[in-house]
């Protein structure tokens, strides 16, 4: 079971979090513009990565907060978890 | 390839069994090929299977990271059925369902399908309502499927608990006859020894690193054992299937997900049938070893490791115990995970790409295991001519930038 360190209520058990996917995709300011391939891309594509992966989880039995993790898809080891709107240290978006 | 009978055990006894001829050859892998498939499990030695019996495609390989049926094929509670919703996936699961039913006999392998018959349990009303629609659906599509009421079920399963007073009471099921089981690994086996007794080369051990390419048309593979040359790449990888996409710069609508598996230790004949249900989320059946094969959903974070969390362990177990309190001492022998493709419509892409030459067949999600040989017929007919067959035509990448859905997610019988 994974230990999810919620920035604002610490070290929790796996199970009061839900995963709740790919983390900074923003939503498009002007869906009207967008083409069919970019809009079904913002839909659906995710990237899936193989290692090291950015993603939002949901302190769902807690603050019901949302929050980044860096977490490893491999290992599952958690190297960082981070606010929303910010990004992994050394990475700018 | 000398073919399996009665008078070959009867023979092959008389030398203690000592002289049987190696069911498939491993060859080392050639300059180039008509069609490679990636992955060797039992969708891709399916596709092989077909290309070679049914399109004459002879000199294709398939490659493997590991060992043939490794992955997902061995690592499935094997449910075979076809009792889907909607009419696309109807057609081609039936499809599957009509191959299984002559398979043993057409690879001259047993792969013991067994026809035990598929119970979807309904605990709610509004389940019972999305059963009869596809049970409704299912027999316009020709498929079998009847709904059976909370007394039928305990007519057939006397130790399931129907009580009205449990948490989620059993109100009514709908069934299909022709559903059952399969063993996995004779699956992947006799796939892969009709294949090569037709000339197709299983390399195992053998890892695609690189896909190259002449502008939109796909030239060879790299591998951990050199680069091969062809012009038809076919990709069944499930779980893998974003890091080879990865490779040919596509992006895929996939999240690679753990779905876990158990094994009870072996216990006397006691369920002759298939339970699922959608509502507390978990399957059983018995296998004719013994154990109970149970399963439930995925872990809910994207993951590569082939194992899987606590806290899913004992969701399944607790739905288990829900409708069978009776397991409630069965002790779990093993457990175990395999990384499945999970598509947003809970549906499979089989079909072309951007790229010329370049072919997935993926996002089977949790329920690839029934669609073993159609979906190696469909891919197959996609691979050799270049374009979907009728019954997979539906199944394309595009759907998902033309919004044209195949929405099984929640319609489906099951616990996607």
């Amino acid at each position: 079971m994974l230990l999810i360190p919620c920035p604002w209520c610490g070290e929790r058990d796996e199970s009061e979090f839900t995963c709740a996917g790919e983390a900074h995709i923003a939503r498009p300011l002007d869906p009207d513009s967008l083409t069919d391939d970019e809009w079904g891309d913002y839909l659906f594509h995710r990237t899936n990565t193989k290692g090291w992966h950015r993603e939002q989880w949901h302190h769902t039995a807690g603050c019901r907060r949302f929050f980044n993790v860096l977490r490893n898809t491999v290992t599952y080891e958690i190297k960082q978890v981070y606010k929303i709107g910010e990004f992994p240290q050394g990475e700018e978006q | 390839m000398n073919k399996y009978s009665i008078f070959s055990l009867a023979r092959n006894a008389l030398s203690h069994h000592e002289n049987w001829q190696k069911a498939w050859r491993s060859p080392e892998p050639k300059k180039a090929y008509d069609a490679i498939i990636v992955g060797g499990g039992g969708h891709g030695l399916a596709t092989a299977y077909y290309l070679a019996s049914e399109h004459g495609m002879r000199n294709i390989a398939v490659l493997e990271k590991g060992w043939i049926g490794g992955g997902n094929t061995g690592r499935n509670t094997t449910i075979v059925r076809s009792n889907y919703l909607w009419d696309e996936s109807a057609n081609l699961y039936e499809k599957s369902m009509k191959l299984w039913e002559g398979l043993s006999q057409e690879l001259n392998y047993n792969v013991m399908f067994s026809q035990r018959g598929v119970y979807n349990l309904g605990h709610t009303l509004q389940d019972l309502r999305d059963i009869q629609r596809r049970v409704n659906a299912n027999r316009l599509n020709g498929i079998d499927g009847e709904f059976v009421t909370t007394e039928q079920i305990a007519e057939r399963i006397p130790f399931i608990n129907t009580s009205p007073d449990s948490r989620y009471p059993i109100l009514g099921a709908s069934f299909q006859p022709r559903g059952g089981t399969a063993r996995h690994d004779a699956v992947a086996w006799g796939f892969a020894r009709a294949a090569d007794s037709l000339g197709v080369d299983i390399i195992q051990n053998c890892e695609v690193i690189g896909i190259r390419r002449d502008g939109a048309q796909v030239t060879g593979v790299e591998t951990s054992r050199g680069y091969i040359e062809t012009p038809k790449i076919g990709v069944v990888v499930a779980g893998s299937t974003s890091v080879i996409a990865e490779m040919a710069e596509l992006r895929m609508p996939i999240e690679s997900h753990p779905l876990q598996a158990f094994v009870s230790e072996p216990i006397k004949p006691i369920l002759d049938t298939v339970v699922m249900s959608n509502a507390v989320h978990g399957y059983v059946s018995q296998s004719d070893k013994g154990d109970l094969v149970i399963g439930a959903g995925i872990d809910g974070y994207n993951g590569y490791g082939q194992r899987g969390g606590f806290q899913t362990i004992e969701h399944t177990m607790s739905a288990i115990m829900e409708l069978f309190p009776v397991f409630s001492r069965v002790r779990m022998n093993r457990q175990w995970g395999g990384i499945v493709d999970v598509c947003p419509d809970a549906c499979p892409i089989i079909g072309t790409t951007p790229i010329k030459g370049l072919y997935f067949n993926c996002g089977w999600g949790t329920g690839g295991f029934k669609a073993t040989p159609g979906s190696g017929w469909v891919f197959a007919h996609t691979v050799a001519n270049d374009a979907p067959h009728e019954l997979n035509a539906a199944f394309s990448l595009e759907r998902f930038i033309t919004g044209a859905l195949i929405d099984e997610h929640g319609a489906a019988g099951v616990a996607h």
